[in-house]
């Protein structure tokens, strides 16, 4: 408490550059505009056309991490990627898990 | 059981020993702290999205996404908080450079983009609740309007705390809790910048095929 | 104007109108004494405005009690109800009035009792034993206390206008929806369970990062000692799991008013998918119960085994990965409920492993003890009695993960058994056995001995009592929440049983809280000077009882574990005499005030008063902005202040 860093030693510690948000910046742009054409115009269809955007959407979610909210950045120890990480197991567990035991349960009503 | 002990005070140098963690400030402190919620509200995000995910084919009858979406106002929707969350990021450094007047410009940009990704959404649900499509309908509209909804209002929060900024910034210009307010502020608007790629691309882009 | 409130919510049958009017006659009491000792100010200052951890810690542990209270006595309605309910007797209750009661029941103990036992004891212990001064975020801490503590109010506002859920504690719908429950009951259980989760979920991040970030110089995540750990994965738990709840509640909320069907019987709704999501946080929160136990008995075992904590890593380790895994079983609270053999299987061996790391724990703990010198004082005795209740309970626990076998028993007394066994025998002792240990620490006072023994034994043995015979009537078919049954069932005398273990009980609360008021008025033979009068080995038995305000004078540094065994052995570093001035947050109203407007605006909700639900929605905004665009005020104590106090304790040079 007694050894508050001040203003300009704070400022060292926030990691963003220009550079990173114009690369994230036109990253995002290039796969919003294939996501949304490649939905538009049809060139795939089908489970490919779908494996194809999730895994678009998954890439510009991974630049925006990266890019935008800086994580994997911060000093050691990274605490912020272990929450992230652990969160990510949760969110796949519960998601996998739920999705399973309703298709189960809406299969056994049929 | 032993009586108390006296610790001996010497002047001795400081001992050698590690410390835990070297960052114990209040900046990085709350960042972590900030960073924690968001985690939380992916996961209240995520319940929504598997929610979303079990009902979306759940009618009662009614029309389906397919039947029901479009791509333009979507389209339209992902590019303004695109350039919103860049414009913020913009902010943001040139609050490094202590420019008060750039960061109040780029945080009025910011406003104007989120503003329209609102005003369009709101448009959105208007025109469905105009033709009957309302969230009493059936589960699927429920959850649509539930999930994409509560983004929405996030994005409003955001533009309210926003405007916040940009009184803070205005009257006190960047110092030692501006600068950390701008900086948590930009991870929340950049978090949910990224839950809309996932709205985008599950349940518009996929909901028309 | 008043919504759905009218004259009739205030009418309520006898018994119910006796809960209120001691409940109401107890508030005017209380205040009546602070006005005729003149306390209020102090009050004022000292406790509610404060962000100091070690008051909120108690003032948690005040609402425990409170609350405990209310719990109990519906638990002995209940019983005095089964007893009595037999063949042509309708017992006492009306069946509207038992179905409220067994719902609040669960709601209080587990929401109101348990979280409170978990943050209280982390806002005590913590920062203490990390040798810090304070939590990270102070005033998010205070505010993650006011909410609980308004949305239990929230609950005894309940038993007073209107009338309660008839849903359980869990609400399953679509009884909890709009078709079937259309009465305010249901929206009060929500909005306090909502209101009450917002706060656990801001106080799990405080201690989460509190933990990470505000250990002293030299404690290393492996040197943290045990309890640190437990509520370091408790909390990360808590981070996880909360929010499933909060969608959840809100998506219930949405059906009731906005008539949306995500849970509904017709429009499409699946109530499988709440019983699903709620489950994926039930599991993880019955763990977050349990762990601050866990790190009491680690502590407790170890100091009065007189031996260092056996198998530290192994119990870390066993701490992690029951966090991990108690989110991957969620579904064996359901398996009953439709889902295939894959499923079911799948969850049952889960389910069966994660028995694994706790049964490391359990030997850990008596391989500490092998060899040792063990004292027999009553935090020791609470463990005793919670590895006897909490196995036992455990093992039926691996017995109920059985699909096979929870079909039988399922939502049998068979399976209240089971879980009160966890609940009592685990988390309430281990609350028992901290209450014991720790009270002199925060009081400068040991409690009576004689007493804490007597109550001891009426616990353990009506505890036994009151539960045993609940297995066996699961054997015999009773199932849970009956308010009545035949005669030809030969059940009675097993109810008769089990309600006289529950006036055991009943006796060892009063022993215990004759025993506080008993310790209280006797200061003078109970005074414990030390500040350790167990031979203690963490940090916190290093400072006065009770700690001066910022804890540590010098922060200590930490070579080892149990660093005030090392102190009292000369193997800690030395500390340099040198003081500074400390800086320490200083009080602010504003946590109280958001917890009051959150209580206005969940009982504006509960009766659909639009208006008032505005007005305090967009005071609790303009509240949290007002803190947020303030700056972080703090009181300086200086050295001279810091010497005087220091002084007064006298083993400090």
């Amino acid at each position: 408490m007694n050894s508050e860093p001040n203003l300009n030693e704070i400022k060292k510690e926030y990691h963003g550059t220009l550079r990173s948000y114009i690369q994230g910046f036109i990253a995002s742009l290039l796969l919003t505009l294939a996501s949304f054409a490649l939905v538009i115009t049809r060139v795939i269809s089908g489970h490919f056309l779908i494996y194809t955007i999730v895994a678009l959407g998954l890439i510009q979610a991974a630049v925006q991490l990266r890019f935008f909210l800086k994580l994997g950045h911060e000093d050691h120890p990274r605490w912020e990627t272990l929450v992230f990480g652990f969160m990510l197991f949760v969110l796949l567990l519960i998601a996998i898990c739920s999705l399973w035991i309703m298709k189960n349960l809406n299969d056994r009503l049929m | 059981m032993d009586k108390s002990f006296v610790i001996r005070h010497t002047v001795e140098a400081h001992p050698d020993l590690s410390i835990p963690d070297p960052h114990q400030d209040a900046f990085v402190r709350t960042t972590l702290g900030f960073w924690m919620y968001l985690m939380t509200d992916c996961l209240i995000f995520a319940s929504l999205f598997i929610t979303y995910a079990v009902l979306h084919h759940e009618t009662f009858g009614g029309p389906s996404s397919r039947e029901l979406f479009e791509l333009k106002l979507p389209f339209a929707e992902t590019m303004a908080l695109l350039l919103s969350s860049v414009s913020c990021g913009f902010a943001i450094l040139a609050s490094l450079k202590n420019k008060k007047n750039k960061i109040i410009g780029w945080l009025i940009v910011a406003f104007l983009f989120g503003a329209a990704f609102v005003g369009m959404e709101l448009h959105e649900f208007n025109g469905l609740l105009q033709q009957g499509h309302s969230w009493r309908k059936s589960a699927f509209l429920s959850s649509f309007f539930t999930l994409v909804g509560t983004h929405g209002l996030h994005v409003s929060i955001g533009l309210l705390w926003m405007l916040v900024m940009m009184a803070q910034v205005f009257r006190n210009g960047v110092t030692l809790f501006t600068f950390r307010r701008l900086v948590i502020f930009g991870m929340f608007w950049h978090f949910l910048d990224l839950v809309w790629i996932f709205i985008f691309t599950f349940v518009y882009l996929i909901g028309v095929l | 104007m008043f919504g759905n409130l009218t004259w009739e919510a205030f009418r309520h049958d006898t018994i119910q109108s006796m809960a209120v009017i001691s409940m109401v006659f107890g508030g005017i009491g209380i205040a009546a004494l602070l006005f005729y000792l003149k306390r209020w100010k102090w009050l004022w200052k000292e406790w509610l405005t404060s962000v100091d951890p070690k008051r909120i810690g108690i003032m948690y542990m005040v609402v425990v009690l409170v609350m405990f209270c209310k719990g109990f006595s519906d638990a002995l309605l209940l019983r005095m109800q089964q007893a009595f309910s037999v063949g042509d007797s309708q017992g006492l209750l009306e069946p509207g009035h038992f179905q409220e009661i067994f719902s609040a029941h669960g709601t209080t103990m587990i929401f109101f009792v348990g979280m409170g036992i978990v943050f209280g004891l982390a806002n005590l212990i913590v920062p203490l034993q990390i040798g810090a001064r304070d939590v990270a975020y102070p005033f998010l801490n205070a505010l993650g206390f006011w909410l609980f503590a308004m949305a239990a109010i929230l609950s005894l506002v309940s038993l007073g206008i209107g009338h309660f859920s008839t849903a359980g504690w869990l609400a399953y719908p679509p009884l909890s929806g709009l078709e079937y429950s259309p009465g305010e009951g249901v929206d009060y259980w929500i909005w306090m369970v909502q209101i009450a989760g917002v706060g656990s979920t801001i106080s799990g991040i405080n201690f989460l990062a509190t933990i990470l970030k505000m250990r002293c110089p030299g404690m290393t995540l492996k040197k943290m000692p045990i309890f640190v750990w437990s509520i370091l994965c408790c909390m990360v738990m808590v981070i996880f799991a909360f929010p499933i709840l909060t969608a959840t509640l809100y998506m219930l909320t949405l059906d009731r008013y906005l008539g949306m069907h995500f849970f509904t019987a017709g429009g499409g709704g699946n109530f499988m998918m709440y019983v699903n999501l709620i489950w994926a946080w039930g599991h993880p929160e019955v763990y977050i119960l349990i762990f601050p136990a866990f790190g009491t008995f680690s502590e407790v075992v170890a100091t009065f085994s007189e031996k260092r904590i056996f198998g530290y890593l192994s119990m870390v380790w066993a701490l992690i990965i029951i966090a991990v895994l108690s989110f991957i079983v969620w579904l064996h609270h359901f398996f009953t409920m439709g889902a295939g053999p894959e499923v079911n299987a799948f969850f049952a061996v889960m389910t069966m492993v994660i028995a694994i790391p706790t049964g490391v724990k359990i030997f850990n703990w008596l391989f500490t003890k092998f060899r040792g010198r063990v004292h027999f004082s009553s935090p020791m005795l609470w463990f005793f009695a919670f590895l006897l209740n909490f196995t036992v309970a455990g093992m039926t626990g691996v017995l109920l993960s059985a699909p096979p076998v929870d079909y039988q028993v399922h939502n049998s007394l068979f399976l209240i058994a089971h879980f009160h066994g966890m609940v009592i025998g685990g988390v309430l002792f281990g609350f028992f056995s901290a209450f014991t240990y720790w009270f002199p620490k925060f009081t400068g006072l040991v409690l009576d001995e004689k007493l804490n023994k007597y109550a001891f034994w009426c616990w353990f043995s009506g505890f036994l009592l009151a539960f045993m015979p609940l297995y066996m009537l699961g054997f015999m078919g009773a199932t849970r929440r009956l308010n009545h049954y035949d005669a030809t069932t030969g059940w009675h005398p097993l109810f008769v049983l089990a309600a006289v273990g529950a006036l055991i009980i009943f006796f060892g609360a009063c022993i215990q809280v004759y025993g506080l008021y008993s310790t209280l008025k006797n200061r003078s033979k109970h005074r414990d000077r030390t500040g350790d009068p167990w031979n203690g080995r963490t940090l916190e038995w290093s400072t006065a009882s009770p700690p001066p305000i910022y804890n540590f004078a010098i922060i200590p540094t930490v070579n080892q574990l149990d660093p005030v065994w090392a102190m009292k052995r000369d193997e800690a570093p030395r500390p340099v005499c040198h003081y500074e001035d400390i800086h320490l947050p200083i009080n602010t109203a504003i946590p109280l005030y958001m917890g009051i407007l959150a209580l206005i605006f969940g009982f504006a909700m509960t009766w659909h008063i639009g208006w008032l639900s505005i007005v305090s929605f967009i005071g609790i905004v303009t509240l949290l902005i007002l803190r947020l665009s303030g700056h972080d005020e703090h009181d300086v104590m200086t050295v001279a202040e810091v010497k005087k106090i220091e002084a007064a304790r006298g083993s400090y040079g």
